[in-house]
């Protein structure tokens, strides 16, 4: 099993290391535009945070897994997991805030072990969307997740979850040995409980990310393929693919450094930037909580430690008018969900 | 002077075509974005369709644009290497077909 930065000790593995590799090189040779004078170029800088509408809270970077594109570089080393004292404090934003959705990720959101009783409380609240990013394997590890399914429908959370390929060579490749077979099993035990199926209100979205150095397709293309292929093959069903494209951050850095294919996946990015896809990108209405309760405009950012421009910098100083209308921190990372049709965690956003 | 004829940067300059005939150039990259666009052929089976030419006639500029296009489209290896045996038997057929006309005036001179 693929090992994490952290637990090969790479130096990759520190925020401030990736940001040099992100800042300097191409960038600092001026050789490409680095991104602030890129939205400045289509009078889009300072990229300013509007209303917010979805509050993703990552809950530990603990996972079963160790998929060699995870931005997060979670596995089963890593020990950052929210505390019981953290979730109280975001389950008093969670019932203060008009945002709606909110959306529960990781790791494997599902090994903190409080995620069930965080769960619960949270769905009191309302919110309209409650979202899990689940990695579908975590259903099928051990049994004390068997249940997991029913404990969703129980709290109508809408299930996402990645799964790059259809096939199980390009999945596993990305995600592990033995990944696909896993997905297909948790996906198929989903589906018998109503989740993904056509006319049922459990939502079943999966996560496509390309499993190399190369961009997206088109999303609706690849949800056709996606759907017709599981289907015939398994007789899977769920509702929508939300096509996203990989950003330079941890362990996807890691691996374009490796391969030699980072300056060209960087100039594939700057050639690809859309300022459309610019006016509707994630940071935009989201706020990133992180395990210790700090806030970041987006998981990536929060990932490369950089913290929100503003005063409510953690959970327990949250200000719904304080952080609107916030400079959005940017790094060259940011090229990722401007390409193309644009990237976030609910896909494409154009 | 240039040291190789082929430069794989170039390619990100095909479009530079059209500023030495703006006319004729805008015509040839509106068909040949129209043909690529989804009719009875899926845009998919077209990009297979374009790898399999492309390595038909040699073009490296071609190869390097749709199997880049095929990976974004989720066309799996296996699917690439099949559309380029399809362009192998085709491109083979086509030299072992020309031996019947080989046969033909053999079978003419000879006693």
């Amino acid at each position: 099993m693929l090992q994490s930065l952290h637990k090969r000790n790479s130096e990759l593995a520190e925020s401030n290391r990736q940001l040099e590799i992100l800042s300097n090189g191409i960038f600092e040779a001026d050789e490409l535009p680095k991104f602030k004078n890129k939205l400045a170029e289509s009078q889009q800088f300072p990229l300013k945070a509007r209303k917010l509408e979805i509050l993703q809270i990552n809950v530990g970077y603990m996972c079963n897994q160790v998929c060699a594109h995870c931005h997060v570089d979670a596995g089963p080393d890593r020990k950052e997991i929210m505390t019981k004292e953290t979730m109280l404090q975001c389950l008093d934003v969670i019932k203060q805030t008009k945002a709606h959705s909110l959306d529960l990720t990781g790791g494997a959101p599902e090994m903190n072990p409080n995620f069930r009783w965080f769960v619960e409380e949270a769905a009191k609240a309302g919110i309209k969307d409650f979202i899990v990013r689940s990695n579908l394997t975590i259903i099928r590890a051990n049994k004390k997740y068997h249940d997991l399914p029913e404990f969703f429908k129980k709290h109508n959370i809408h299930v996402v979850s990645s799964m790059p390929h259809w096939t199980k060579g390009k999945t596993d490749k990305q995600r592990g040995d033995g990944v696909f077979d896993k997905s297909i099993q948790a996906l198929q035990v989903l589906n018998a409980i109503g989740y993904g199926m056509p006319e049922s209100d459990l939502r079943l979205d999966l996560v496509y990310n390309p499993s190399g150095a190369f961009l997206p397709g088109n999303q609706a293309a690849l949800e056709k393929d996606f759907k017709k292929s599981l289907l015939d093959d398994f007789g899977i069903h769920f509702h929508n693919l939300f096509a996203l494209t990989n950003l330079p951050v941890s362990r996807f850095l890691d691996y374009l450094i490796a391969s030699e294919n980072y300056e060209d996946y960087m100039y594939a990015l700057v050639e690809a930037y859309n300022p459309e896809a610019v006016k509707n990108v994630m940071c935009t209405n989201t706020l990133s909580v992180s395990w210790d309760g700090f806030l970041y405009d987006c998981d990536f950012n929060q990932m490369l430690q950089l913290p929100v421009n503003s005063q409510a910098k953690h959970i327990s100083e949250f200000n719904e008018s304080l952080l609107e209308g916030r400079n959005i921190v940017i790094s060259q990372h940011c090229y990722g969900c401007t390409a193309g049709a644009g990237s976030s965690c609910q896909g494409s956003v154009t | 002077m240039q040291k190789t004829y082929y430069d794989p940067a170039d390619l990100k300059k095909f479009g530079k075509i059209s500023d030495w005939n703006e006319e004729l150039g805008s015509k040839f990259f509106d068909y040949y974005n129209a043909v690529f666009k989804e009719g009875h052929l899926t845009e998919r089976e077209k990009s297979l369709i374009a790898l399999a030419v492309a390595h038909t006639i040699q073009c490296p500029y071609c190869i390097d644009a749709y199997t880049g296009d095929g990976l974004q489209r989720g066309i799996t290896k296996a699917e690439m290497m099949e559309a380029l045996h399809v362009a192998g038997a085709i491109r083979g057929g086509a030299s072992l077909v020309h031996g019947v006309q080989m046969m033909n005036k053999v079978n003419k001179l000879d006693l």
